[in-house]
């Protein structure tokens, strides 16, 4: 990685950055545990990284695979359990 | 790599992006779930079309038994159990971004040695292996914890901040030693076993009631880990989401902190149990008048109310009370009665617990009222019900400043004109100290199982 490169993707974690604490800080206490099941599927992009990291050679390979596993878990379950608990979220009937 | 492949990532992270907008409104937030599992997906299938070495079916194998697993969790996993659950994925997240990151290593240091790797490269690597590894086994001690299946309480011992320290020096210098020579395998095996040595312990010395805090701040580090991932293959989605993540996760944890009135440092620092059990001994000699209520009593005065709010409590759901609370109100509100709820920010075991908690037993979420815009409304109440909940409404938190809880926020309950508490017996709640409340002229104790005696009131309450 370039040294420019390292700046210009510095950049995008910095931005990224405000913009998820501008965002989350105005999500209401009622959806936090929704919010944090959320994140927690979100963090899973991992799946990608495990994706890519494998080049050639056996235990590189390995370790990217139970990385895929590992990370689909995580993405999986976290969307499938925060879609349980928001359907659970319902007005009063008027 | 690929233009197309560089379009679909960020789309996917414009897409990651309106999906967290959408959480803000209750609305509106299953869509943005929605969104977000999509923005996934894409990122996912464009990374497919780009991949070297691994082959199709191997992917696909791995995310079907990954994804199956996930799903059978999903849908199996009790409502009460999300800390738990929440903990274990961030471990697995963890885990992930700790593997891809030895993957890469192992890759350039032993399998492709004549692939260069520049500093920057290296420092990602070993940063992405620590803390991921500190995020996996930090997050499964976490979840042995919120379990049961290791004590809950805060497990400290003599040096412990000693060993801390001693550890995280001698995985500064592997470090250092990697980063300067990459073929170093042995100091990097090293680091990562401390890495997850580490992330155990950190985690065991804080106590049961400070969970809340650990959570949110190990959903914090696996962004941060899927962030330092991000840097090591030189991809920008993972950058996006990590930091988003891990905002989310850090503000998380300052609302849980002070909710408590706890600062992060002395959290993490641990110990909480241990120093209020000293407090709660030294005070233990004073005697509380309490006043006792009856089933029938207690149903009387509910029914002369005109309104009422109700302080929920994690108690309530270990004893399953949420569903017979949540049929008192639909059968007051028949009577003419204002019932509303009143939640404490760390009600609950993780951050909205309870709010989770009782929209499953379809209270609507309008009725559910944090703690700063009800406190005020409390002294012109006429009946509080507390229900398995007990520090978060005890006035020592205002009055007494030897109290180990003064400083929290607490609902202000004992300014309405009756306040009636269920609980099963005396016993203190988490921070293991007496509640003033309980003593007061306005309390009303009614002693037994929270379920089976409300079910009871429920009873008398049809017939009135």
């Amino acid at each position: 990685m370039t040294l420019e490169n390292f700046i210009f993707l510095l950049y995008i974690l910095v931005l990224a950055s405000y913009c998820g604490f501008e965002l989350i800080s105005k999500v209401p206490p009622t959806l936090h545990t929704p919010l944090m099941s959320a994140s927690n599927a979100i963090s899973g992009i991992t799946i990608v990284g495990a994706i890519l990291c494998v080049r050639e050679g056996e235990i590189s390979k390995y370790l990217g695979m139970l990385a895929l596993v590992l990370a689909t878990i995580n993405v999986v379950g976290g969307y499938a359990v925060t879609d349980r608990m928001l359907q659970m979220f319902k007005k009063k009937k008027a | 790599m690929n233009i197309l492949v560089q379009l679909t990532y960020l789309i996917s992270a414009v897409l990651f992006i309106v999906g967290i907008k959408k959480l803000n409104r209750t609305q509106e937030a299953r869509q943005g779930n929605t969104l977000s599992s999509v923005a996934m997906l894409l990122a996912i299938l464009a990374t497919i079309t780009y991949v070297e070495a691994l082959t199709l079916p191997e992917i696909l194998a791995c995310i079907v038994i990954g994804g199956a697993i996930g799903l059978i969790w999903a849908r199996k996993v009790e409502m009460t159990q999300m800390p738990e659950m929440v903990a274990i994925f961030n471990g697995f997240g963890g885990a992930a971004s700790f593997l891809v990151a030895m993957s890469d290593y192992w890759t350039r240091a032993v399998e492709q040695p004549d692939l260069s790797t520049d500093l920057v490269t290296l420092i990602s690597i070993l940063l992405s292996v620590l803390i991921g590894g500190v995020t996996f086994t930090g997050s499964l001690a976490a979840y042995g914890k919120l379990s049961g299946k290791i004590s809950g309480n805060a497990i400290v011992f003599g040096g412990q901040h000693l060993l801390n320290l001693v550890l995280l020096i001698v995985t500064i210098v592997c470090g250092v030693m990697v980063s300067l020579e990459i073929d170093l395998v042995t100091a990097m095996l090293v680091l990562a076993a401390i890495s997850l040595v580490l992330g155990v312990l950190v985690v065991i010395p804080i106590g049961g009631a400070d969970m809340p805090v650990v959570i949110s701040l190990l959903n914090s580090y696996s962004g941060m880990a899927a962030c330092t991932t991000g840097f090591v293959l030189n991809n920008s989605v993972l950058i996006v989401t990590g930091a988003l993540v891990g905002a989310s996760g850090i503000i998380l944890t300052q609302i849980m902190c002070k909710a408590m009135n706890r600062s992060l440092v002395s959290v993490l620092l641990g110990g909480f149990g241990a120093t209020s059990g000293a407090a709660a001994a030294a005070g233990g000699g004073s005697e509380m008048v309490i006043k006792e209520v009856g089933v029938e009593e207690a149903a009387m005065i509910f029914d002369s109310a005109s309104s009422v709010i109700v302080v929920p409590g994690y108690g309530m759901a270990v004893a399953q009370a949420q569903h017979v609370v949540r049929e008192m109100m639909d059968l007051l509100e028949k009577k003419g009665v204002n019932v509303r709820f009143a939640i404490h920010p760390v009600a609950g075991r993780m951050p909205g617990h309870m709010n989770v908690l009782l929209a499953e037993s379809n209270v609507p979420y309008d009725k559910l009222i944090e703690m700063e815009e009800i406190n005020d409304d409390f002294s012109n109440t006429d009946v509080v019900l507390v229900v398995g909940a007990n520090d978060v409404v005890n006035p020592a938190a205002r009055t007494n400043p030897a109290s180990p809880i003064f400083g929290m926020p607490i609902l202000n309950a004992d300014k309405a004109r009756t306040v009636i508490v269920s609980k099963r017996s005396m016993a203190a709640g988490y921070a293991g100290i007496e509640n003033e409340l309980f003593g007061y002229d306005n309390c009303l104790m009614l002693f037994g199982d929270a379920k089976s005696t409300l079910t009871k009131m429920v009873g008398e309450l049809k017939e009135m």
